[in-house]
């Protein structure tokens, strides 16, 4: 399959991200290897200026056939709907035009990340921009190719969310459709493939003894629990950052600091500071999803009563204090 | 005979560029240099809470974003009045150390040589081995690199989580202790490393690449040496890439990698040089918008500055053409990147280069390798010196008011964060990037930015629409244009 990538507004996180994937030869031989033709990456390819041009306006015109088109990036409308605070480089065309034009043309589209998902970072504050995503403004359906686009399969914009997203939810993605093996039912509400989201960033974390005893962080670098004070959003979080891990060794939490639940839009204004939690009387405004509000409340004070001065300690502290105890040998 | 040819989408730089050039007789007389990109992250940090900055300028860039993150992190423990401890500054060290490594290794391998395997260099001697290492792409160099790096980063994701992106570094330190086993790990990933580096990139031990210290050791070393370095050093004495590209011969240098050096200094030295090294003065730095799509009339200090977009009618400012302000130090233009690094350090080599030929392309890519062979060791004596145990975050209390400064070595050069607290809340933050200094547009007197003066006098082909050698000029600057404007 014919793969052109653009980079709307964004910072080229994913791209970053996605050369660091975990692959025996570089992620660019699992493209080559996997039938994945890489048409044209503004980071990658060997065209440039005029012979750059000279593809794109070919893939836009419908002279030159492709089948995957990623956008990373936000959509940029402004000012005044014009388009001008990005425009192709040699092109004095707006990026959102050709954005428009390429999509058209497409037979998958993929929002790269949650900036091109959902506007992200860029949309953040004022939006003085008027930045947005491919297919969403924020958490409203619309954005640059509105409610209705589809692409030419009959599938809406795949968004394959994360700031950065995960290079294995790019490739699993590129490789699904490769396969024919991604369809409208494996998207969920958000349109990002179910087989990331369908998974919390609270699974696989390694703090889960200090959550069962909310025996919590107080500052930065604390081994505890980072849910009640310091902002982590892993028990609401859509993504399987903790099961999947980050260059095979790490996440969020594993680094130490909260997760902000970048997968999901409007995580760029989360109407509190990132790193601390906001409460109300004292408990999390953020509480799991799917368990009453009372229940978490009341076991979180049991759990509190109950728990062991070796998860206590260890919470407050950068590295273990007391180490678990080893049982006696023998039949138990 | 005159023609005006405007180069763009430039690809293989990070973000969005575009270069416009006069010619005349075939040979640029003049040239322009476009970021054409606006997104107002400095906008959207304003009425904050000061440590929310510590999530969104890494977002500004996705391959300097770790050098982001420090420059918050150092303008924060500024406003704060904190220092690190030993451990915290070890490993912030260390996280933004791997991002400039393996930025300078992304930049040799995918940005800057896929250049020489086009076909219109196929009649030179070099030109089979340079498609077959280094064609963009499908290279078999790169089945080699990006494993390489990959590995590099799971330094990274041990010590901040995740790369691009992380939380890790705080005012006050990282949040990410390691145990003693974990030091065991990473010198591990430091060793596959340097293995990588000494067989694949140099053919020859790091510290033996360090310690060339001229032109012609560096000759007589590279001379039918089997490893993409060296035929790289081949490539640019067929093409005499020694003697294009010079700029303003003005490096500076904000030093990097405080106390990595031994005695508290930085690994590399804070300065300036203009034909000896000086004392960097920070009040000396003004930011002019005269040739950008900025409002704005005198040159300002970055931390009394503002960065306000025209949203109108941009015809009524003629003189712009880039959203990219003119940052200027002491009135004038100066070079940023691991050549103003290193001169300003006092490599001996990278000295040679410059005295002989003034800043060059071939100057700025042996620059960066030799960071490579440089930074490694050091590295290796920091995740050593690592105490598990001892603490790696200092507490802090943010003051409800204050001005305050973060300045770092990103790979790509000298990164500035200048913020003002008001109220508890962020009231003024301003940033200059690397590339902002390196790809400025003219000042108000007209003065052309590096770039702008390092593409003067290049040839330019009847028939060449994308000139290579004006290609070779641009992206021996490594330049991050997302950074730039930001």
């Amino acid at each position: 399959m014919k793969l052109l990538w653009l980079q709307a507004a964004g910072c080229g996180g994913c791209t970053q991200s996605l050369l660091g994937a975990e692959s025996r030869a570089g992620v660019l031989a699992q493209f080559a290897d996997s039938g994945l033709d890489l048409l044209w990456h503004p980071g990658l390819s060997e065209a440039c200026g005029d012979e750059a041009l000279a593809i794109l306006q070919a893939a836009a015109d419908g002279r030159l056939p492709f089948d995957i088109l990623c956008v990373e990036g936000a959509l940029l409308r402004g000012p005044n709907g014009s388009g001008r605070f990005q425009i192709l480089s040699g092109s004095g065309r707006p990026v959102i035009e050709w954005v428009s034009d390429l999509a058209a043309r497409a037979q998958h589209v993929l929002a790269i990340g949650t900036c091109s998902a959902y506007g992200g970072i860029v949309s953040g504050g004022e939006n003085v921009t008027d930045a947005c995503g491919l297919q969403f403004d924020g958490d409203q359906e619309g954005g640059l190719l509105g409610k209705d686009f589809r692409a030419a399969s009959g599938l809406p914009v795949i968004n394959v969310a994360g700031c950065p997203t995960h290079p294995g939810w790019v490739l699993d993605t590129l490789l699904s459709l490769a396969l024919g093996a991604l369809g409208a039912n494996d998207l969920d509400a958000w349109q990002r493939p179910r087989f990331y989201t369908e998974q919390l960033v609270h699974h696989g974390c390694p703090r889960n003894e200090f959550y069962e005893f909310k025996a919590s962080a107080q500052k930065p670098s604390d081994l505890g629990c980072l849910m009640e004070n310091l902002g982590c959003q892993g028990t609401q979080a859509n993504a399987d950052c903790n099961l999947r891990l980050w260059h095979g060794v790490g996440s969020c939490v594993r680094g130490g600091f909260a997760c902000i639940s970048c997968t999901e839009p409007g995580f760029e204004e989360p109407g509190h500071p990132f790193l601390e939690t906001a409460k109300i009387a004292g408990i999390p405004t953020g509480l799991p999803l799917d368990m009453p509000k009372a229940w978490f409340v009341a076991l979180a004070a049991l759990s509190k009563s109950a728990t062991p001065k070796r998860v206590r300690e260890n919470s407050r502290s950068d590295h273990p204090l007391i180490a678990p105890a080893i049982r006696k040998s023998g039949p138990k | 005979m005159s023609r005006r040819l405007r180069m763009g989408p430039f690809n293989r730089v990070e973000g969005d560029l575009e270069v416009t050039l006069d010619v005349t007789d075939g040979c640029v007389t003049s040239a322009e240099v476009r970021s054409s990109l606006y997104r107002g992250f400095e906008h959207i940090l304003l009425t904050r809470h000061p440590l929310d900055a510590l999530v969104i300028v890494p977002r500004i860039c996705g391959i300097c974003s770790v050098s982001q993150s420090a420059a918050a992190a150092a303008a924060l423990a500024d406003a704060a009045g904190l220092e690190m401890p030993a451990n915290g500054r070890l490993a912030s060290n260390l996280i933004l150390a791997c991002e400039n490594l393996a930025d300078h290794l992304t930049h040799f391998y995918l940005f800057f040589l896929p250049d020489f395997a086009r076909a219109a260099y196929c009649d030179r001697s070099w030109h089979a081995a340079a498609a077959r290492r280094f064609q963009a792409t499908v290279g078999e160099a790169q089945r080699e690199v990006l494993p390489a790096r990959a590995d590099l980063l799971r330094l990274i994701g041990y010590l901040a989580g995740k790369w691009p992106h992380s939380l890790a570094l705080q005012p006050g330190g990282t949040t990410r202790a390691v145990t003693a086993t974990e030091k065991v790990r990473l010198l591990a990933i430091l060793s596959a490393f340097r293995a990588f580096l000494s067989r694949t990139v140099f053919g020859d031990a790091l510290e033996n690449v360090s310690g060339l210290g001229s032109a012609d050791e560096l000759a007589a070393w590279a001379q039918g040496r089997p490893a993409d370095f060296p035929l790289f050093l081949e490539i640019a004495d067929d093409l005499g890439l020694a003697r294009v590209g010079r700029a303003s011969n003005s490096f500076l240098s904000y030093g990097a990698y405080a106390h990595g050096g031994g005695d508290g200094q930085p690994l590399f030295a804070r300065g300036v040089w203009q034909d000896e090294r000086r004392p960097f003065d920070e009040q000396a730095i003004r930011e002019d918008v005269t040739h950008a799509w900025l409002h704005g009339e005198q040159p300002l200090h970055p931390g009394q500055g503002e960065t306000r977009p025209l949203t109108g009618a941009f015809a009524d400012k003629a003189s712009a053409y880039t959203w990219c302000k003119a940052p200027r130090y002491d009135g004038v233009v100066v070079e940023t990147g691991a050549l103003a690094r290193q001169m300003v350090a006092g490599q001996p080599l990278i000295r040679a280069l410059v005295a002989a030929d003034g800043g060059s392309v071939l100057a700025r890519v042996v620059a960066r390798l030799l960071e490579l062979a440089l930074v490694v060791p050091a590295m290796e004596r920091w995740v050593r010196a690592l105490a598990p145990g001892e603490a790696f975050c200092a507490p802090w209390e943010l003051p409800d008011r204050a001005s305050a400064a973060g300045l770092v070595e990103a790979a790509r050069g000298s990164l500035g964060h200048w913020l003002r607290i008001e109220r508890g809340r962020i009231a003024g933050y301003q940033i200059i990037a690397p590339t902002t200094w390196n790809f400025s547009p003219r000042d108000a007197a007209g003065v052309p930015g590096a770039l702008e003066q390092a593409l003067v006098g290049l040839p330019v082909g009847e028939g060449e629409r994308v000139p290579l050698a004006v290609q070779h000029v641009v992206r021996s600057f490594d330049p991050c244009m997302v950074c730039t404007v930001h």
